[in-house]
């Protein structure tokens, strides 16, 4: 090429110049997102995780720039314990609720469906994925208030009082459903539902059917094939699945404020500590509660091997 | 022996039931978009009437500036994340080094963590850094978790692009332009627009970072969560839910074709 008489054309030897070093090129391709996500995000990220450590001045109610642990002394005091389990203990359900609702139709759809089938199921559960997420939350305002199709169907089959009673128990129940803990259960598991059925959907579908023949063939039941074949080599989507589930259900504020009985989730104090209460550096130590479970969530996640189910 | 494996009834009907469970809520807006009845969701609605589609085109004028800047903020989020994405994506399947295991979980970090970190972690580096609200940081905020959905696309599809093919051409005597230009990109043309198109999607259904990076502006989806809160005209935010969903749709149907087409990339069969 040195030699040639006609000089080559530029970019034919930057393209030389870069095969020659194509760490370099790498390098190039990774620093603009890097910059993005590690330094935009990530830097947003640690200059809340500082605002964790300043504290308020409850006389002023002026941020008080000084590192101090007081804050995260407020946020282990029980008041805002009972937050962090509540939500929790809210993620931990949905996210067991949905990896059941989602499993049969994953399984549907990455062994049965065919074809014209396949790609009807595939848009059902995208359908819901990407369509408005309030638009959701405001379908099932309509669906869980008292007078809407709920209490309609229940009175029509004359169980009214299965409702009644379901709505009378203590703690889950409340005036309504869609002011009760049933009620943002519910919508927590219909909304995130997707995020479950896609991944597990996409593990099942990499296992091969002649390994459930075989399975079978040895004489397993079906029962048998699911719980040491299928479970096992599903079990990396259905993780997945239950980051996005767990994630969510961790940090939404919205859900829980439109249909619940008002008591405050982490997203909720969150939002109310940081608007109306100017409360920063509580907001923020309150963040980190969901931060740290996530990281210790995505570490056990990884080891399972569920970022390549994603 | 049997070609076609059958489901047994019970998972059809477990799977049945789930579909219904996805796809009844979202019927039921369609319904209600039609009833009489303004101030309550009473069911079955009393009676069903047009008018409040063209009460939601003739008599808000409210619902317009929020959806134009929905679909503006949408589209500068899509353009950034289809860059930065896929440039992560190259980087990361191109070569092994040091860090990569870090980088590729930096790279889902924002939608594996809460909507809300994300939101107030940005509104307070904004107020540290004196940034005043505006579109931009509306569109900075969207684009971080779209970069995530284009970057998965497309490495999902640079894993199935065979090395051979790129080495064959840059042997037949392509630069490494070309060889982008007539092998690469029409390889993982197809991955980009679909991871365009969900990430277009995903920016313009958002409202939970929006909340912290608005300002006083609202998008669609903020203006949806004012009507939430204080209703007025209760069916024409079911009209606009309506629209949504019609318009959400499209950009999904074309990005699973364009993926599925994708199974038979060139060059991957093994």
């Amino acid at each position: 090429m040195s030699s040639s008489s006609i000089p080559a054309p530029i970019h034919s030897s930057v393209s030389d110049f870069f095969y020659r070093n194509s760490r370099l090129l790498t390098l190039l391709f990774i620093v603009p997102p890097l910059i993005w996500i590690g330094i935009v995000y990530v830097g947003s990220l640690f200059a809340l995780l500082l605002q964790s450590f300043y504290s308020l001045d409850e006389f002023s109610g002026l941020v008080v720039h000084e590192l101090t642990l007081a804050t995260y002394g407020h946020l282990f005091e029980s008041s805002n314990m009972v937050i962090v389990l509540r939500t929790t203990v809210m993620a931990t359900i949905v996210t067991i609720a949905s990896s059941i609702v989602s499993f049969p139709i994953a399984y549907y759809a990455a062994r049965y469906a065919k074809g014209g089938w396949k790609a009807l199921f595939y848009l059902a559960v995208m359908m819901p994925l990407w369509s408005s997420y309030l638009v959701k939350v405001y379908a099932w305002k309509l669906i869980l208030a008292k007078e809407g199709i709920i209490t309609w169907v229940a009175e029509k089959l004359h169980l009214g009082f299965v409702l009644e009673t379901l709505l009378s128990v203590p703690v889950i129940g409340g005036s309504s459903l869609s002011f009760s803990y049933i009620g943002t259960f519910l919508v927590f598991v219909y909304i995130w539902l997707p995020y479950m059925i896609l991944p597990t959907q996409a593990a099942l579908e990499r296992v091969p059917g002649s390994l459930i023949e075989a399975s079978a063939d040895l004489g397993a039941t079906p029962g048998q094939s699911l719980r040491t074949v299928i479970l096992p080599l599903a079990l990396p989507g259905v993780i997945a699945g239950s980051i996005f589930t767990f994630s969510l259900t961790l940090g939404d504020y919205i859900i829980p404020q439109i249909i619940g009985n008002s008591r405050p989730f982490i997203g909720s104090t969150v939002y109310a500590l940081q608007g109306t209460a100017g409360d920063i550096p509580l907001a923020a130590a309150f963040t980190v509660v969901p931060i740290v479970i996530m990281g210790i969530y995505l570490v056990i996640a990884r080891r399972l091997g569920a970022f390549d189910a994603l | 022996m049997r070609s076609e494996p059958r489901a047994s009834i019970s998972l059809k009907v477990a799977a049945f039931v789930g579909l219904v469970f996805l796809h009844a809520p979202l019927a039921l807006i369609v319904l209600y978009a039609f009833t009489t009845e303004e101030k309550s969701f009473q069911f079955p609605p009393p009676g069903y009437t047009t008018r409040w589609f063209s009460a939601a085109w003739f008599d808000r004028p409210d619902i317009w500036p929020p959806l134009w800047l929905s679909l503006k903020v949408a589209l500068l989020a899509t353009l950034i994340a289809l860059v930065l994405g896929t440039l992560a994506a190259a980087a990361l399947w191109r070569a092994r080094f040091f860090g990569k295991d870090s980088i590729s979980l930096l790279f889902i970090l924002p939608i594996a963590l809460p909507g809300i970190i994300t939101g107030i972690a940005l509104r307070s580096a904004f107020d540290i850094m004196n940034v005043p609200f505006s579109t931009w940081t509306i569109v900075l905020g969207h684009a971080t978790f779209c970069i995530v959905v284009v970057y998965n696309n497309a490495l999902a599809r640079f894993r199935r692009l065979s090395g051979n093919m790129i080495e064959a051409s840059m042997d037949l005597g392509a630069d490494g332009f070309q060889t982008f230009r007539h092998v690469v990109l029409p390889q993982i043309g197809s991955a980009l627009l679909a991871g365009g198109m969900l990430a277009f999607a995903l920016s313009f259904d958002e409202v939970i970072v929006t909340t912290f990076t608005a300002g006083q502006q609202s998008t669609l989806p903020i203006w949806m969560l004012n009507e939430l809160i204080r209703p007025r005209q209760r069916p024409v935010t079911n009209v606009v839910a309506i629209i949504v969903i019609a318009v959400t749709f499209l950009p999904i149907l074309a990005a699973y074709y364009l993926t599925r087409e994708g199974e038979h990339t060139g060059g991957s069969g093994k």
